[in-house]
């Protein structure tokens, strides 16, 4: 078993939407947490499968999307100081923030590096012991140990050159701060398959215990994602909420117990805050006090002034559900990946930029 | 990916889509020559079950048993 095609199998994937279709009856709107998800439905054109009794929206679940215009400018003002190199993965370089790009600040002069992993931030940090190194700690759970671990690596062979600028959220916080915004009504939701392999199944039993929200964890392949809408509807059509485990190869019910370990040792739960959502109280991850020595924020201590939005921009209002893509109206006309206006056009993992690349294009045949 | 070698450093070699590149264990110690691993960023984050995953192709397959089954795996 090599774990893709068998989950692309076409036959299997139609029995599947077969089902959905026979099944399906109540109206249902369900909301997939991760641009994983977002940029796979529309990517194998899962959508257009669908009844028109299920509608998908997409949640907060890109990383760079999230991440607020002050921490962005926080970066950006960081990589202006001299003697300073900041790591980070390549999504970041295009993301406007209030007022320039890192990407911007590179062609100034500024040395910013993309980086695969942490462990090549460490690399650089060791190759050049004059400079200081930042590496950008932008993402949910999943990134989140791998960051530990190398500030763990950074101590453990003494390179006292290397920091963490951690802007890290946590996926299950920001999920119950949309049911409790109300904003939108969903009857289900497609919870994150890698995020949830290092948390476990069981960090999403809130949502049928509290809210009566049934959520499902898939995978990326189609047949993952049509499993899980799948068990939604049924569910749906039923009445019933529970969490199901829809991605059992890769996800256990108490998750990465080592990552977990890890991130808990360098990290400690603080408030965060989201693009579209705002400060949301226990929602990200801070370093704890005794690796204060290795926390940018800490050792960096940089105002970069006022934040300011761009004017237009709906990303915030995609992040929450509230809106689709195609409804905002820099979506293709203004904002397009060659020239974002907004993070969800830039990131791999943005609802804007799945839209563009895959989504459904006015008056084109289907 | 498919894990082919590893080295004493707790890194690992995996080979994708035909291309080799070298990934960390730290996060899953468990990972073994042979296994496949979901990776992230550099890390794998988890070893793939083949029984789970075959379980799940089953349930796929199978869609009245899984209707009566989901759910039973948490």
């Amino acid at each position: 078993m090599k774990y893709i095609n068998e989950f692309r199998d076409p036959e299997l994937a139609r029995r599947l939407v077969e089902r959905i279709r026979a099944r399906s009856h109540r109206p249902l709107r369900l909301m997939e947490f991760c641009g994983g998800h977002t940029h796979a439905i529309l990517r194998y054109g899962i959508r257009q499968m669908l009844p028109p009794t299920v509608e998908m929206l997409s949640g907060p679940g890109c990383p760079v999307c999230v991440t607020a215009n002050r921490d962005l400018d926080y970066a950006i003002a960081l990589a202006r100081q001299p003697g300073m190199i900041i790591a980070t993965f390549g999504d970041m370089l295009r993301v406007p923030g209030s007022y320039a790009s890192l990407q911007q600040v590179r062609s100034e002069g500024a040395d910013v590096r993309i980086v695969y992993s942490t462990l090549d931030a460490l690399e650089i940090a060791k190759a050049n012991p004059a400079k200081s190194v930042v590496f950008l700690g932008i993402g949910f759970e999943t990134t989140a140990p791998t960051v530990a671990a190398s500030v763990l690596q950074a101590k453990a062979q003494g390179i006292g050159n290397y920091y963490a600028f951690s802007a890290h959220k946590l996926t299950p916080p920001a999920t119950r701060a949309i049911l409790e915004a109300g904003e939108v009504s969903l009857s289900g939701i497609i919870g994150p398959g890698h995020v949830t392999t290092i948390i476990g199944a069981q960090a999403w039993e809130f949502l049928p215990g509290e809210y009566a929200m049934p959520c499902v964890i898939a995978g990326f392949e189609p047949l993952d994602i049509l499993s899980a809408i799948r068990v939604l509807v049924d569910m749906g059509e039923d009445g019933r909420a529970k969490v199901c485990n829809a991605y059992g190869r890769s996800v256990q019910r108490e998750g990465n117990r080592v990552a977990q370990d890890m991130m808990n040792r360098v990290f400690e739960v603080a408030e965060a805050d989201w693009r579209g959502l705002g400060t949301v109280p226990a929602s990200g991850l801070r370093l704890r006090p005794e690796y204060a020595d290795c926390d940018a924020a800490r050792v960096f201590a940089l105002d970069p002034g006022p934040a300011r939005e761009h004017r237009g921009c709906r990303c915030g209002d995609v992040l929450r559900g509230t809106l689709l893509p195609p409804g905002c109206p820099l979506f293709r006309q203004v904002c397009t990946p060659a020239h974002p206006i907004g993070p969800c056009m830039v990131s791999a993992e943005g609802a804007c930029a799945a839209y563009y690349l895959y989504g459904e294009v006015p008056g084109e045949e289907q | 990916m498919l894990i082919k070698a590893i080295d004493r450093d707790g890194m690992a070699e995996v080979e994708i889509g035909g291309a080799n590149r070298r990934i960390s264990l730290a996060l899953t110690p468990e990972a073994r020559v042979g296994d496949y691993v979901i990776v992230h960023t550099g890390f794998a984050i988890s070893v793939l079950d083949e029984e789970e995953a075959r379980e799940t192709l089953r349930l796929f397959a199978e869609l009245e048993a899984a209707q009566e089954r989901e759910g039973a795996s948490l």
